[in-house]
């Protein structure tokens, strides 16, 4: 990569910096020395900071994935805090590198955006809280119901999907931001609040009273977020699909941050190839050997990301279920390394 | 008091040793005003009481304020939670804490812990001296320069509008700007920072060269028209050295800035640049001279017709589109751009509202006594003009300030973008986390508007020559 700083006349150029314009974003990245990864503006769990500024979450917990496979050193991410509404054209414009920001996988964003989906690492779909003494036990009951949601977002397209599907009588109440939506729900002005499923377990902690609500069975929509990068570069789109695959690869094989060192010296062939023992295939994907075993080290499984983030310890206590591994009844597979 | 004691004296000698039943010798002492028409009674009764409708007013906002204060005092002192470490401090049984069953009020620990992100955005913490200094930099020139009767006024605005800019964008950016040149083509230079230098001095001499080719054109001296020229391209020159020499400073990127001394560098920019920008378009638009009239007429039309909101949208998400492929402008940079273009045609704008203000002798007056537009300007106009639209000046200021919150909408992560951000993090997710912190902000912004407010108040009552 090329990398010239430009300084226009008069300009206090603040950084202002010209990248060639190469479609080998492995490249660029090794040849500026971080991964800039989009992320969200706040989501629990997925990507926010902490009080200290560090980001964190299961989006974010990719990112340093990448970094730590490119660089073998998981802290060389600068990380971009996108809106939803310009997170594609950054990505389209080379602002960032990868986009990890909980961004769900449809077949339009992924056809005509020029833009390519790197796998899922979180399957969400909407969902319904609604308070207990309603007596609702499924959301075919919620006939002639209030709903509060977020403007401009697909879940209120999908409420409206399914109420009419179901012949159900429905109104919407929306509002800008979240904490308005949940302040409106605890404050009665609607029966149903909807948003994706993790967003409920997030957004529970700041009712009032969190036992007296309750998230319905029903899953309206599939909504698979995952990391996305620029079509057209398939070195690069390869790294970021099997950071997501080693991770998940590691958690099958009973590779976790702490025992990767001693894993080293197992018999286990698939363990081997995993961490690098065993083949080449770092050197397919354009890095080290040791890419996988940075990884797992550094960032962790995918059991141990989910558990540090969102699992049954945060605040947010989501269970596993569909994000399980394939063989404990989810969805997460990972086809395997060799 | 001389006419009554003459009095008494000539009364006395007209009556002689003639004893008279009653004079009086001395004054009466002056009775106290009527307790209705003074202190705190007479205050109440001129200000609270005075009539029906008055009296009614003043009986219904008492009952308001009953209502709101006391509840306001228990939500944000008495009722608050003040130390903590996490959402259990501040959340009730139900809730998985210990505070009663519809506890409802501030929880400042959460503000605490999220203190410094608050301020400093996501600075590393290594860094967090630098932006102190600049902070100090910032508060210790600014302050003489607001009181009028500190002296070296000149040499402190030398420093607030020359040096500070230089000093804090090399102190909370890193400065060691790479300077690879801009003009010649790379086949005749290599990119280095001599190219820059050889690029900036061929571009300096094709500006003397113009400047004095319009002199020669206007039948004037070109010789000092140059020298500016020259000493204003020095000055920069200047100014880009400092900010490409390497202080050894770790460069830190403007994502990891934020919080409220993002805030404070968007406002203090637009400010800064607002000022001398809208006076030179005020004063463009009353030209006389077509093309320069022109310009400032659409410049400023344009700015004032579209909103802030798609100034900053257009900055960040269509502008990457139409540069070339991979150059990528900074964010803050683009909304520093926008913020400052965006206030000038409003300030433009104002000022404009103060030059016609004045009657047009004082225009003539200026040119009776001799001087040239420039200086006409400078001292016989502007300083008029300005006085007069101090309150419009300042409400300018107050409206960019709290427009600067609107960066959030394409990612800066200014003050209110921070709470915003901090909204996300479960450790504090508890009912009262959104209100404490808007409270918290809204304090933080009415501190520095209403500051600003009485400033000019004070400035105004200062200048006032009575004119009016």
């Amino acid at each position: 990569m090329k990398k010239t700083i430009v300084s226009a006349l008069g300009v206090v150029a603040l950084s202002v910096s010209a990248l060639s314009a190469s479609a080998a974003t492995l490249d660029d990245v090794k040849a500026k020395g971080f991964v800039q990864c989009g992320v969200s503006q706040g989501l629990p769990g997925f990507s926010n900071p902490d009080s200290a500024g560090n980001w964190t979450g299961i989006d974010v917990d990719l990112c340093r994935g990448v970094a730590a496979a490119v660089f073998g050193d998981a802290t060389k991410v600068k990380y971009t805090p996108l809106s939803a509404k310009e997170r594609f054209t950054a990505l389209q414009s080379g602002e960032i590198d990868v986009l990890s920001r909980n961004t769900t996988w449809t077949a339009t964003r992924d056809t005509t955006l020029g833009l390519n989906f790197a796998g899922v690492n979180y399957y969400d779909g909407q969902g319904f809280m609604v308070r207990k003494d309603l007596g609702v036990k499924s959301a075919l009951e919620l006939s002639g119901a209030s709903v509060c949601t977020n403007t401009g977002t697909t879940t209120e397209l999908n409420v409206a999907d399914y109420f009419t599907t179901n012949k159900l009588e429905y109104e919407i109440v929306a509002f800008e931001k979240a904490d308005e939506v949940v302040a409106a729900y605890d404050a009665g002005r609607c029966d149903v609040y909807t948003t994706d499923q993790s967003g409920l377990y997030a957004q529970r902690l700041k009712l009032t009273n969190p036992a007296d609500h309750v998230v319905l069975p029903e899953i309206i929509s599939k909504e698979p977020l995952g990391p996305v990068v620029r079509q057209g570069d398939d070195q690069w789109f390869n790294l970021v699909k099997w950071t997501h695959f080693a991770m998940v690869n590691a958690e099958e094989l009973g590779i976790t941050s702490e025992n990767a060192e001693a894993m080293k010296s197992s018999d286990n062939p698939a363990i081997k190839r995993v961490l690098g023992t065993e083949g080449e295939f770092g050197a397919a994907l354009g890095v080290g050997n040791d890419w996988a075993f940075n990884i797992i080290s550094q960032v962790g499984n995918y059991a141990e990301s989910f558990n540090r983030n969102v699992g049954p310890d945060t605040p947010l206590a989501i269970s596993r279920g569909t994000n399980d591994l394939w063989s404990k009844g989810g969805l997460q597979y990972a086809p395997p390394i060799r | 008091m001389a006419d009554i004691d003459s009095q008494t004296s000539m009364n006395r000698a007209e009556t002689g040793a003639l004893e008279v039943a009653f004079v009086r010798k001395e004054l009466a002492p002056a009775m106290a005003p009527p307790v209705n028409e003074s202190g705190v009674l007479g205050w109440m009764r001129k200000n609270l009481f005075l009539n029906i409708p008055n009296t009614i007013l003043t009986l219904f906002a008492g009952y308001i304020l009953y209502l709101t204060i006391p509840g306001l005092i228990q939500w944000i002192f008495t009722d608050a939670v003040w130390s903590g470490d996490d959402r259990l401090a501040c959340a009730t049984v139900a809730q998985g804490g210990e505070l009663p069953e519809g506890w409802k009020a501030a929880c400042w620990p959460y503000v605490g812990a999220y203190l410094k992100l608050f301020i400093y955005g996501r600075y590393p913490d290594a860094e967090l001296w630098r932006v102190n200094i600049t902070l100090f930099m910032f508060f210790a020139g600014l302050i003489p320069l607001l009181m009028p009767n500190l002296p070296f006024k000149r040499e402190n605005l030398i420093f607030m509008l020359g040096i500070f800019p230089v000093a804090s964008f090399v102190l909370l950016s890193g400065g060691n700007l790479g300077l690879n040149g801009f003009l010649l083509p790379e086949a005749i230079m290599e990119p280095s920072t001599l190219k820059f230098w050889v690029d900036f001095l061929i571009l300096t001499l094709v500006i003397c060269g113009l400047v004095a080719a319009y002199m020669k054109g206007t039948e004037s001296d070109p010789i000092p028209a140059v020298v500016g020229t020259a000493i204003g391209m020095a000055v920069l020159a200047l100014v880009l050295f400092v900010m490409s020499v390497d202080f050894g400073l770790e460069p830190v990127e403007t994502d990891r800035w934020g919080g409220f001394v993002m805030t404070l560098v968007i406002a203090v920019t637009g400010i800064v640049a607002a000022l001398p920008l809208g006076i030179l378009l005020a004063l463009g638009r009353r030209s006389n001279m077509p093309a320069v009239s022109l310009f400032s007429v659409i410049f400023i039309e344009f700015w004032r017709g579209i909103p802030l909101i798609t100034v900053l949208f257009m900055s960040s998400v269509m502008l990457p589109l139409f540069l070339p492929d991979g150059v990528t402008f900074d964010k803050l940079l683009r909304a520093l751009i926008g913020v400052a273009l965006f206030s000038s045609a409003y300030m433009a704008e104002v000022v404009r509202g103060g030059l016609q203000a004045l009657p047009k002798g004082q225009y003539e007056g200026a040119m009776a006594v001799g001087l040239n537009y420039w200086q006409s300007m400078r001292l016989i106009i502007m300083p008029q003009a300005l006085k007069i639209v101090i309150p419009g000046i300042v409400n300018t200021f107050i409206g960019l300030f709290k427009d600067t919150t609107l960066v959030s909408i394409i990612g800066l992560l200014d003050f209110l973008g921070m709470i915003n951000l901090s909204h996300s993090d479960a450790t504090w997710a508890t009912p009262v986390q959104a209100m404490t912190s808007y409270v918290f902000c809204a304090f933080i912004f009415f501190l520095f508007c209403f500051g600003m407010s009485r400033y000019s108040i004070y400035m105004e009552d200062r200048l006032n020559t009575s004119h009016r």
